[in-house]
Order: C-alpha cells, then sequence, then structure tokens
C-alpha cells in the first residue's frame, strides 16, 4: 500500500488523475488568493464558496468520498450561508467597501506567509517520497468510519465534547442580557 | 460504464429534470383551481389546457431579460444558474428501480444530495443580495435565516434512516428495505418532508418569497428567462425532495410486482407527495418568520432527537 515512490513510480510520468489533481489545487490556491485580496466583501464570500468547492474536489480526486460530502454540506451549505447572513444583516454594500479594511494587511499577509511555510515544510518532511496508492478506494464511508472509531474515538470525543461546550456557552451568551435589564427582557 | 452508457444516462436525467418539473407545476394549476372552485388553464394545447405551461415558458422567452442599473451584473446573473443546477445534479442519484435503477449509485448518498441541494440556496442568496433592491435583500435575508434553521432537523432525520439501514448509500437503504421501516420513522418521515418544504421556500413556509409583502424577495429583480430558471429550481426541488422523501421513509420502488415496474411505484409515491405540497399551498396560510423560526427549533429539532433515539433504541434490541 505505502512504497517509496523511488522504488516504484517516477514523479516525471503523472497518471491523469495526479495532472487533474495538480490543477485542480492551482485553481483552488488561486481562487483563495483572490478570496483574501477582493476589494468587495460578499465576492469574498463567495471566492470561499470556490476555494472550499476545490478543496471538495480535491477529496474526491484521493476517494474520500464521504469527506468531500461532509465538506460541501457543513462549509458550503452552513458556513458561507452564515457569513452570507452574517454580511447581509451588518453591511453588504454592492461595490468597493474601503470602510471596512483595517491596515493589517502587512501584518496579515506576514503571518499567512509564516503559517503557510510551516504546514507546506511539516507536510513535505512528513511524507517525503511516500507514494499512497488510492485505488482500490481508501476513503470509502466504511473505512474513513472504522478508523474514525476504531483508532480515532477518543479526539472524537473530545472534540464532541469541545463542541457541546460552545454550544452551551453560545445559548448562555444569547441569553445573557435577558435578566438585567429592566423592561427589556420582556421581547427578547 | 463507457461512454455510450454515460451519454444515455445524463440524457435521460436531463429528459426527467426538463419533464417532471413541468408536470408538477401544470399540476399545480389544475389542482388548485379545482381546490378553488375554478378551472384553471383551458386553451392553451387544446386538452384541459395541457401547454399552458410550454407558452408561459415562450413567453418569459420573449421577454427582456432585465439586470437593474445598480446590480452587481456578474453576479445577478450567474444566480439562477447556482438555483437550478443542483437539483440537476442530485437527480443522478436518486435511484428510481431495483437492479442498478439508478443513473449513478454514490457510496455517500446521503450526504451528496443534502449536501448539493444545500448548496442550491446559494443561489438564492446571491440573487437577492445582488439585485441591490430592499426586498430582494430581506428576501435573501429570510432564505438564509430559514435554510440555517432547517438544515438541521433535515440532516438528523436522514441520519436516522442511515442508522436504521446501516448505509449511507441510497441504492444500499433501498436494498435493506423493510415495510416496518415506515411506521417506525414515519416522525423522521414528518420532519424531512416539512424541513424539506421549508428550505424549498415552499407555503406554508414561503415568507422568502412572500409575493404580498416583499415582492417575491431575491427575485423581486429577475425578468424573463433568469426568473423563469428560478421557478424551474422550485418545481425541480418538489420533484427532488419527493423523491427523496420516497426512497428514505416510503421504501422507493418496493411495492407489489417491484422486478418489473418498481420505477412506476417510485414515480407514484413521488406524484403523491408533490400532491400532498400543492395541497399545502392551497390549504394553509404563510407562516410568519417568527413562527417559521420557532417552528423549526421547538418543533421539529425535538422531533427529530426523538426519532434518532427511537431509532437507536429499536437498533439495539433487535
Amino acid at each position: 500500500m505505502i512504497t517509496l515512490a523511488a522504488e516504484t513510480r517516477g514523479f516525471l510520468s503523472p497518471a491523469g488523475v495526479e495532472i487533474v489533481f495538480l490543477l485542480v489545487g492551482l485553481v483552488t490556491l488561486g481562487a483563495a488568493v483572490v478570496t483574501v485580496t477582493t476589494r468587495q466583501l460578499v465576492h469574498s464570500a463567495l471566492w470561499l464558496v470556490a476555494t472550499l468547492g476545490g478543496l471538495a474536489v480535491e477529496y474526491l480526486l484521493l476517494t474520500a468520498e464521504f469527506i468531500a460530502w461532509v465538506q460541501v454540506l457543513i462549509y458550503v451549505g452552513s458556513v458561507v450561508v452564515l457569513l452570507l447572513f452574517g454580511l447581509m444583516l451588518t453591511r453588504a454594500p454592492i461595490g468597493r467597501s474601503p470602510d471596512a479594511d483595517s491596515g493589517n494587511r502587512p501584518v496579515a499577509l506576514g503571518v499567512a506567509v509564516v503559517s503557510a511555510g510551516l504546514l507546506v515544510t511539516l507536510v513535505v518532511d512528513a511524507f517525503r517520497s511516500t507514494w499512497i496508492d488510492v485505488s482500490p478506494a481508501r476513503g470509502t464511508t466504511d473505512i474513513m468510519g472504522a478508523a474514525l472509531f476504531r483508532h480515532w474515538v477518543l479526539p472524537f470525543e473530545a472534540l464532541s465534547v469541545l463542541l457541546l461546550a460552545a454550544l452551551v456557552g453560545a445559548i448562555v451568551l444569547s441569553r445573557r442580557t435577558a435578566p438585567s435589564a429592566d423592561g427589556a427582557g420582556e421581547d427578547r | 460504464m463507457n461512454a455510450i452508457d454515460v451519454i444515455v444516462t445524463l440524457l435521460g436525467v436531463l429528459l426527467v429534470f426538463l419533464v417532471l418539473p413541468l408536470v408538477v407545476g401544470q399540476t399545480e394549476h389544475k389542482v388548485m383551481a379545482h381546490m378553488q372552485g375554478r378551472v384553471g388553464p383551458m386553451y392553451a394545447g387544446g386538452f384541459h389546457g395541457w401547454a399552458q405551461l410550454v407558452a408561459d415558458g415562450v413567453k418569459f422567452a420573449q421577454k427582456e431579460d432585465v439586470v437593474p442599473d445598480g446590480a452587481d451584473r456578474r453576479i445577478f446573473q450567474l444566480a439562477p444558474a447556482v438555483a437550478l443546477l443542483p437539483y440537476l445534479i442530485v437527480l443522478v442519484a436518486i435511484p428510481f428501480a431495483p437492479g442498478g435503477g439508478v443513473g449513478q449509485a454514490i457510496d455517500a448518498g446521503i450526504f451528496f444530495v443534502l449536501a448539493v441541494m444545500g448548496a442550491g440556496v446559494l443561489g438564492t442568496l446571491m440573487g437577492g443580495w445582488a439585485s441591490a433592491n430592499k426586498f430582494g435583500l430581506l428576501g435573501g435575508l429570510r432564505t438564509a435565516a430559514q435554510l440555517l434553521a432547517y438544515e438541521l432537523p433535515m440532516l438528523l432525520t436522514a441520519a436516522s434512516v442511515a442508522m436504521a439501514a446501516g448505509t449511507v448509500s441510497l441504492t444500499g437503504i433501498l436494498d435493506g428495505f423493510e415495510w416496518w421501516w415506515i411506521p417506525w420513522q414515519i416522525v423522521g418521515a414528518f420532519v424531512f418532508f416539512t424541513a424539506g418544504l421549508a428550505e424549498l421556500q415552499r407555503p406554508p413556509f414561503d415568507a422568502p418569497i412572500a409575493d404580498s409583502e416583499i415582492i417575491f424577495g431575491a427575485y423581486t429583480e429577475y425578468s424573463g428567462l433568469r426568473f423563469a430558471l428560478f421557478m424551474l429550481a422550485e418545481y425541480a426541488g418538489i420533484v427532488v425532495l419527493c423523491g427523496l422523501t420516497t426512497v428514505l421513509f416510503l421504501g422507493g420502488w418496493h411495492g407489489p410486482f417491484s422486478d418489473s415496474v418498481g420505477w412506476l411505484w417510485t414515480l407514484l409515491k413521488t406524484a403523491v407527495l408533490a400532491f400532498g405540497v400543492i395541497w399545502l399551498r392551497v390549504t394553509y396560510p404563510r407562516l410568519r418568520e417568527d413562527q417559521i423560526q420557532r417552528f423549526a427549533w421547538t418543533v421539529l429539532i425535538p422531533l427529530a432527537l426523538a426519532q434518532i433515539a427511537l431509532t437507536g433504541i429499536v437498533k439495539v434490541v433487535i
């Protein structure tokens, strides 16, 4: 299943899937760059859809179907909708919105470059020339489920407790103002 | 699967996609009319006005396609396609007959259909925002709020079916179907169907498009073919929702002689559900925005959780 690339495969004769993977990766990267550089708030949210969709396609190409659809379901279907909802509720002008710029661009760029460098170094160093064969499919719902609930069940449970805590916290925060404000608690 | 098979499958899906929503639309014309004590369209095409929707389509195609001056042109023009295409894609994954009667069997089918359907709402949001119209924006806001509230019960009940069947593949669910799943999952079916109606913004959950108060919400500024595409998306959505409810909760192609006429059972169950959708539109007044939210969070989600608990208990016992 996992062999060293140098033994069986070369990097210079890629298969069709690998080329597609690289191209989709480039498109995703491009969409991500536009997401953070565009001057229009809502366009930025919509480019985020393209970026997250591109990631979903990459998961598909790695045969991780379940992850891909959950990615679309949660991020495109809910997170971006929440973002758009927030934007529409507060301030979403058509055209440029210069008042939304905060002068932190250089700092943000610095942080982004550093963290990207760190992540890329980590991934490259961790896998180096490892070759993972994805046929037969190694990311089906069956395999993912078994891995998640057999080998990774502790982190999974820890995360669910974290999410539960966040949920309870959100409810507490949203109800906080009710009793204190005199009279205003009637129609919260 | 060779290239010809793929092309035939895609053409078949396209045909279903073009025909069934129109049939539902025409049925809506006639059923609404008869429930309201009138006859509905009678002239176009001769027999009981069967070609009325075709005539409507021609009319829409002839209208001028207006883009408002202050609108965000590209997003405004792109929105109808984003709203319509997901339903076309979803149809590929809905099984309609036994023994490979499905456009493309997908391993994580439930998640696929729900994910793609959820993405379709982006089209309405884009249209509502890009119109540069306060009614459009209001409609978009209401759409988003409604989607966020109703996505959860829909997912929970779909998860309940997946638990019952022990698989997340739509074909797998139908292969494992037993008749007693219907009473077992009946609460889930109600929640799923109702939440689906709300996601499609059909009456009584049509506050986001409410023509008599916010003038069709996100579609206010649309005219001509683009408006027609939004309408087509609504009817395609009805077909997809009813088909999906049939597959998940009503046993899809299961029924007497299902080996030979399985597809007919799917179609029949879908049609009965679609009739119910139309019936609800004629029967119930529009819910207020706060009533819509309250219904989702205080009725549907507790019911969905109760259904999951029930599914889990029965699953452990048997």
